[in-house]
């Protein structure tokens, strides 16, 4: 693997809104290194800074501090033709999709093959393929407000893909969309990196498109990268508060406070949480133990969630009866399943 | 009815004339209007050629030029008409004071239709690697083409409207007609003739524009 895109100490920082007050910090010093051909994630909330860190990888916003290497190149440093000619090599979707609405779906795609001077033919042949790519085959002749937002967001990623880039943006792409539409925009974008070989640098609030696609994430809050590692590692360790509130936007977290609260009073006996990753361990050699041990108890909170296609469960269970009976049982379910008791 | 007849000979030379007069200061107008419209807002603060200096400079040029009544700026123009296009009376220079005002005009209504084109839209273009003047040619002016041909109607009807007063610094047109041979020799004949020739061409254009304008929006 070789490092692709990688930010040096970045920072970007706008002009106060009213004079005399202080510059508003976008990003804040952040350091990133993404590899050739992943998908790499950059989750974080409204105004966390990730879609000015986004935009200064492709520079349509000039850092402020630090540097950006796209590549060979330290594209934070061109201006002009040079930074344009480089613009080219590096494709870009939004949430909006942003098409133009002068121009067919045709006349979108070709639009980045006219900025590097394709000639005509050429140019016709490869809005055909890029459509066929997309599944768009036959509605190249359509206007973009008579597609609906899946399909014009298919074309944002034809026009994003037609100059032959080597990294793909993804500003909020799939953010307009319902969930199903969400789900085939995504495997679309899995394939652009999987058959072009297009490295992809996904901006999202929303944790599902990170478990679906990215190998590795980096969570921003207030313009800095608090947490960075791969997907699952930061799924089922997140050490960060940011970083674990969104986890539980998709895991069925531990139950807490008021749900803890109404789990007890529904449920007999002792809570516990089991919790497994993919190394072998599972739900099963718990509940085993239990019933060799001839105590009762039910499943009351919790799931088996699919990451990246590994797996990570989180299951609290309720225990009735001896209570020696069930610490010993427990204590022999060895390593890569943690059970702990919820007091 | 005889009268009509009479004056019909006339009525057609002077409609031929406002027409010249629209047309030739449309033409002058427009253009400068695009340019010094599309100036304003290409410069502005987050625009794709961002030039604080410039766009100050046009703004407050806009901005006293627009607001003088027609009737001063015709009467006041007379020595940069007399560099520019050789005199300072006659139907030429009422062109060049038209072209000169209706490109204050046009400059405005210009940067009102530009101002509402999503700006992601253009920031998809510049991140393709487009040059500024290809995102002007081929997104700025395409993307606002709809509204721009209806701005472009309304002006065009303003300049019918300031075409009407050439008679003052000499210039001829259905305005000097009516005022001329209907006002000041009690012809209300001439008067009426004149201003029905102009409802019904101020008609037409407005038909043209809304068919044109809903052509390109696809409406």
């Amino acid at each position: 693997m070789t490092q692709h895109i990688v930010l040096d100490r970045v920072s970007k920082r706008f002009p106060p809104a009213k004079r005399g007050g202080d510059p508003i910090v976008a990003v804040d010093d952040v350091s990133l290194s993404i590899e050739q051909g992943e998908v790499f994630g950059i989750i974080g909330y409204s105004g966390a800074g990730k879609s000015t860190l986004v935009r200064l990888i492709n520079q349509l916003e000039p850092v402020t501090e630090g540097a950006i290497r796209v590549g060979d190149v330290e594209i934070s440093g061109l201006r002009g033709k040079a930074l344009r000619e480089q613009q080219t090599r590096i494709g870009m979707i939004f949430q909006r999709f942003n098409l133009l609405h002068s121009r067919t779906v045709a006349g979108n795609v070709a639009y980045p093959l006219e900025v590097v001077g394709v000639p005509r033919a050429e140019r016709r042949r490869r809005v055909e393929e890029l459509l066929e790519f997309v599944g768009l085959a036959g509605r190249a002749d359509a206007y973009p407000e008579q597609l609906s937002g899946g399909q014009q967001q298919r074309v944002g990623i034809a026009r994003a893909l037609a100059a032959n880039p080597q990294v793909l943006l993804a500003d909020e792409a799939t953010s307009a969309l319902d969930p199903e539409t969400t789900a085939e925009v995504l495997d679309l974008l899995a394939r652009v990196n999987r058959e072009l070989g297009v490295t992809i640098v996904v901006i999202t609030h929303e944790m599902e498109v990170i478990t679906r696609i990215a190998d590795r994430v980096a969570v921003m809050e207030a313009g800095r990268v608090v947490e960075t590692g791969s997907t699952y590692d930061v799924f089922t360790r997140p050490t960060t508060d940011v970083a674990k509130r969104f986890v539980a936007t998709v895991v069925r977290a531990l139950p807490e406070g008021d749900e803890l609260v109404a789990l007890r009073a529904q449920h007999e006996g002792r809570l516990f949480t089991i919790s497994f990753t993919d190394e072998g361990a599972s739900e099963a050699r718990v509940f085993g133990a239990l019933a060799r041990a001839g105590v009762d108890f039910n499943l009351v909170h919790g799931g088996v969630d699919d990451i990246q296609g590994r797996v990570y469960g989180l299951l609290t269970i309720a225990v009735r009866g001896d209570a020696a009976a069930i610490d010993a049982a427990l204590a022999q379910i060895g390593p890569g399943v943690t059970v702990e008791e919820q007091r | 009815m005889n009268e009509l007849v009479q004056i019909l000979p006339d009525l057609l030379e002077q409609t031929g004339i406002m027409l010249w007069i629209v047309a030739a200061s449309l033409l002058f107008g427009g253009i400068g209007g695009l340019v010094v419209g599309t100036g304003l807002f290409v410069t502005r603060t987050g625009g794709v050629l961002q030039q604080p200096v410039v766009w100050w400079v046009l703004n407050v040029l806009v901005n006293t030029f627009r607001p003088i009544p027609f009737i001063i700026f015709l009467a006041a123009m007379q020595p940069l008409g007399r560099l520019v296009v050789g005199k300072g009376i006659g139907t030429e220079y009422a062109i060049f004071a038209i072209a000169l005002a209706a490109t204050f005009g046009i400059a405005r209504i210009v940067e009102q239709n530009l101002v509402s084109i999503p700006s992601g839209v253009i920031e998809a273009a510049r991140s393709t690697g487009a040059s500024p003047w290809r995102i002007i040619r081929t997104v700025i002016i395409p993307e606002a083409l709809g509204p721009l041909v209806l701005g472009f109607t309304f002006a065009i009807i303003a300049i019918v409207d300031m075409s009407a007063v050439a008679g003052l610094v000499g210039g001829q047109g259905l305005g000097n007609y009516a005022i001329t041979y209907g006002y000041r020799q009690f012809d209300p004949v001439v008067t009426w003739s004149a201003l029905v020739v102009i409802v019904i061409v101020v008609q037409l254009i407005q038909a043209l524009g809304n068919l044109l304008a809903r052509r390109i929006l696809r409406r």
